[in-house]
């Protein structure tokens, strides 16, 4: 195959040049574009450190089970062990049952000098008619003080973990009232209109018939601690705040766990040291009888509805 | 009956009626209050325990009626030691956090701080007095709750986290104790410490209902020992004491664990009876999980990176050693346990509240490759560190080498446990001191041009102030320990 072109025209066509780059021979860079031999890359050593702070600081923030393998396999793990546990431990609690004194017998291990003087002579003792009562606040009124404790520490933790500052609660005043119920639903409030006046009715009965009948500061407490709640959620906080703020609240609290400790403190105190305590126990069936009970009473019902109605408005919108 | 026999009753009262005020207070009202209470109750356990070192323990009828039908609290030399005790670190570790509390949490949250410290407390004294279990569960919630509000009030995603955790477990704990605590009711028929105990001799004697026996008793074992996070149910410690305020951990490491395993001390020794207790081998479980803790708990404070977390993981390995001893079933076992209990709330505290002083002076960085040379920059602190180390790892003139070596010897009694126990405790020692040691020399390497800067006496006075305390207790428990191991010796001997 003879040439068209001789070699020094081909070596000025685009043709000469392609084939030229493609077989590498010749760098079209070489000569016509400046070059420098390259730099060794350096990385301050306050750069890692940041960088390693920082993907560390990643680490602890994001829960990434994606990339932490040992959590991954410990969940698994966990998960399974915990199974297992439950089983386990309802098995034996099923089994331990059939072993336990049967129920209604006379003569269980229950039955004896303790709940019979209880039962007995509580009456004299007491002098409530309702035995629940005089054992719970008479006998064993420092247990029953415990307790109450454990409604106020609930309700300390609670304010911890939901309470906003003012300004914000302020700010959101409008929004937290009708976030969730319509504005002035009549069918609430008329409802409301209705039954609050009852409910509270009923729970100062109850409470003031504790000694008498079956009920009681906790249970009376939480009945109006509820009517509290439907005057709430019917009318807004806006309403209710004319006659229950915090301010208020904290008061009821504090005025009703002080005297309920102040009675306390008297009852053992005397009792302990032989005082005779002046604590007139009434005629039993009376309303104004049973010593310390009906005081006590009083004072957990109030603190009982201060804590369910808290517990509500903290949970809603984060203050009273 | 003397005037002194009032003072339980009236400290657990007053601990009581300062959470309530303290409720509607300012916060720095709150703050005094809370003070003057402990000062007040520190107060009044020197005199209870002076008063039963003379005159031995008694019981104290709390109303008219007496124990069967009413409530009773008992304080012997062991009740008024340890509330002494409870006293004096809570009041340290309040004092050593203060100016972090500032710092982490919210000014308006403050003052209920000090009303859950106030309740705990109150709870932790009524743990330690009581002389009936349905006493005792009820001020375990009270226990339980404000230790929740104690790790979360510091909020950030963690602390809520950990506080969850902390509750689901802890309320494991509480409901197993319940469940058994219903049990020995339904068995006995009694509530008061001293007679479910006459009954459940009976009952031993008579082999009746037995496996309902030793089901209540693990059961209010396991829930305690959840409590008290022991070796496989430990879970929830580490986030719970590193990531929240420092009292807090100071607080709930040296005392609510602690609280907790007095009531199973009393329990042990109260209401079931050492010997039976002791024969349904549930001691054995007890003394192999101890001996585990000792070394998984601080071969994950080796791996740990952060010093809080080690400290934390640490307490793991801690309480190992408390249910070591438990474990020995023996006088001298249970005597070094509960040394060891004060010990370690000594020096446990001592350690939380040294590290936030070489935290602070490297950034607020919890990370060892920040806390290189910290020591210079805080020389209390470093110091306070260095001796908390020591007596952890167990050097002479510390008080953790006085319970080493009340372990040693308790162990040496046993003849069929010394062999483990004393290898146990030769490798858990070796180990604390790599953890421990590997700290102290990070702190007093010396750095060169380090961003962070150092503080004087001057700016940290009252931190020092307690640091210096704790330094003094931890040598005071060194030092002088054999009155404090007579006084433990004597107490537990009234228990029996």
């Amino acid at each position: 195959m003879s040439k068209r072109i001789s070699d020094e025209e081909y070596s000025k066509t685009r043709a000469f040049h392609f084939f030229r780059w493609l077989s590498g021979s010749k760098d079209p860079y070489v000569g016509a574009v400046e070059m420098r031999p390259q730099q060794e890359a350096t990385v301050p050593q306050e750069t890692l450190l940041e960088r390693m702070r920082e993907a560390e600081m990643v680490r602890d923030k994001v829960y990434d089970e994606e990339q932490n393998k040992p959590a991954r396999i410990f969940r698994r793990v966990y998960v399974a062990v915990a199974i297992l546990f439950c089983i386990v431990l309802v098995g034996v609690l099923l089994v331990t049952v059939s072993y336990l004194p049967p129920t209604g017998e006379a003569d269980k291990p229950v039955n004896n000098t303790v709940s019979a003087r209880y039962i007995e002579s509580g009456l004299q003792e007491t002098g409530a008619l309702n035995i629940v009562s005089g054992m719970i606040l008479t006998y064993r009124a420092f247990d029953t003080f415990g307790e109450t404790n454990v409604l106020f520490i609930a309700t300390c933790c609670v304010m911890i973990m939901l309470m906003v500052d003012d300004a914000v609660l302020k700010k959101q005043s409008e929004l937290n009232d009708r976030r969730f119920e319509p504005k002035n639903d009549t069918i609430l409030q008329g409802a409301a209109f209705v039954l609050c006046p009852a409910i509270f009715i009923f729970g100062i009965y109850i409470i003031l018939n504790g000694h008498l009948s079956p009920g009681g500061g906790f249970s009376g407490g939480s009945i109006m601690g509820a009517g509290l709640i439907l005057y709430v959620a019917a009318f807004g906080f806006k309403k209710t705040q004319r006659f229950f703020d915090e301010h208020i609240y904290k008061i009821a609290k504090i005025t009703a766990l002080c005297m309920y400790g102040l009675i306390g403190t008297y009852f053992y105190m005397t009792g302990a040291n032989g005082i005779d305590n002046h604590i007139p126990l009434g005629t039993a069936g009376h309303i104004l009888s049973s010593g310390i009970i009906l005081p006590i009473n009083i004072c957990v019902g109030l603190e009982v509805a201060c804590t369910m109605y808290a517990f509500y408005a903290l949970f809603r919108r984060g203050g009273l | 009956m003397d005037f002194v026999c009032n003072f339980p009753c009236i400290s657990i009262l007053l601990c009581l009626f300062a959470g309530i005020i303290s409720s509607g207070l300012r916060s720095h009202a709150a703050m005094w209050v809370n003070t003057a209470l402990l000062a007040v109750n520190t107060a009044l356990s020197v005199f209870t325990l002076t008063y039963t070192l003379e005159n031995g323990p008694f019981v104290y009828v709390m109303g008219r009626f007496p124990a069967p039908w009413g409530n009773e609290i008992r304080a012997g030399v062991l009740e008024a030691l340890m509330a002494l005790f409870f006293c004096i670190i809570m009041l340290l570790s309040l004092f050593g956090g203060r100016h972090k509390l500032l710092q982490e949490v919210s000014e308006n949250k403050i003052g209920l701080y000090y009303v859950l410290t106030d309740l705990l407390l109150s709870s932790l004294l009524a743990l330690i007095y009581t002389n009936d279990l349905f006493t005792a569960y009820v001020f375990v919630e009270i226990n339980t709750i404000s230790a929740c509000g104690l790790i979360m009030i510091r909020q950030n995603g963690r602390t809520i986290e950990a506080a969850v955790r902390y509750m689901i477990m802890s309320l494991l704990g509480s409901g197993m104790l319940l469940l058994g605590l219903c049990m020995l009711y339904d068995l006995t028929g009694h509530l008061l410490m001293s007679n479910i105990r006459e009954s459940v001799a009976l009952l031993a004697a008579d082999g009746q209902y037995q496996i309902p026996l030793i089901v209540a008793i693990v059961l209010m074992s396991v829930g305690l020992c959840i409590k008290s996070a022991l070796f496989p149910f430990h879970a929830w410690l580490p986030d719970a004491y590193g990531y929240s305020t420092v009292s807090s951990a100071a607080i709930l490491s040296s005392l609510v664990s602690k609280g907790y395993i007095f009531l199973l001390i009393k329990i042990i020794y109260r209401v079931i009876g050492f010997d039976i207790y002791h024969d349904t081998r549930i001691i054995d479980i007890l003394f192999l999980f101890g001996l585990m803790g000792m070394i998984f708990g601080s071969l994950s404070a080796i791996r740990e990176n952060d010093i809080r977390r080690m400290i934390a993981y640490s307490s793991v390995a801690q309480i190992g050693y408390i249910y070591m001893g438990f474990g020995m079933g023996t006088e001298a076992g249970m005597t070094a346990s509960v040394f060891h209990m004060l010990s370690h709330a000594a020096t446990k505290s001592l350690l939380f509240i040294a590290a936030i002083g070489l935290t602070d002076v490297s950034g607020g960085s919890r990370k060892f490759i920040e806390l290189t040379g910290s020591g210079y920059r805080h020389k209390w602190a470093g110091v306070t560190f260095t001796v908390g180390s020591l007596s952890m790892v167990g050097v002479p003139l510390f008080s953790g080498f006085i319970s080493k070596l009340l372990f040693a010897q308790a162990a040496v009694q046993n003849h069929a446990k010394m062999l483990p126990a004393l290898i146990v405790l030769g490798i858990s020692t070796i180990l604390n001191a790599i953890y421990f040691m590997k700290t102290v020399i990070r702190i007093y390497t010396p750095v060169e041009d380090s961003p962070y800067e150092g503080v004087t006496f001057r700016q940290t006075s009252m931190y020092s102030v307690v640091l210096a305390a704790f330094i003094v207790l931890n040598v005071i428990l060194g030092v002088s320990s054999q009155p404090v191991v007579d006084m433990i010796r004597r107490g537990l001997a009234e228990f029996m």
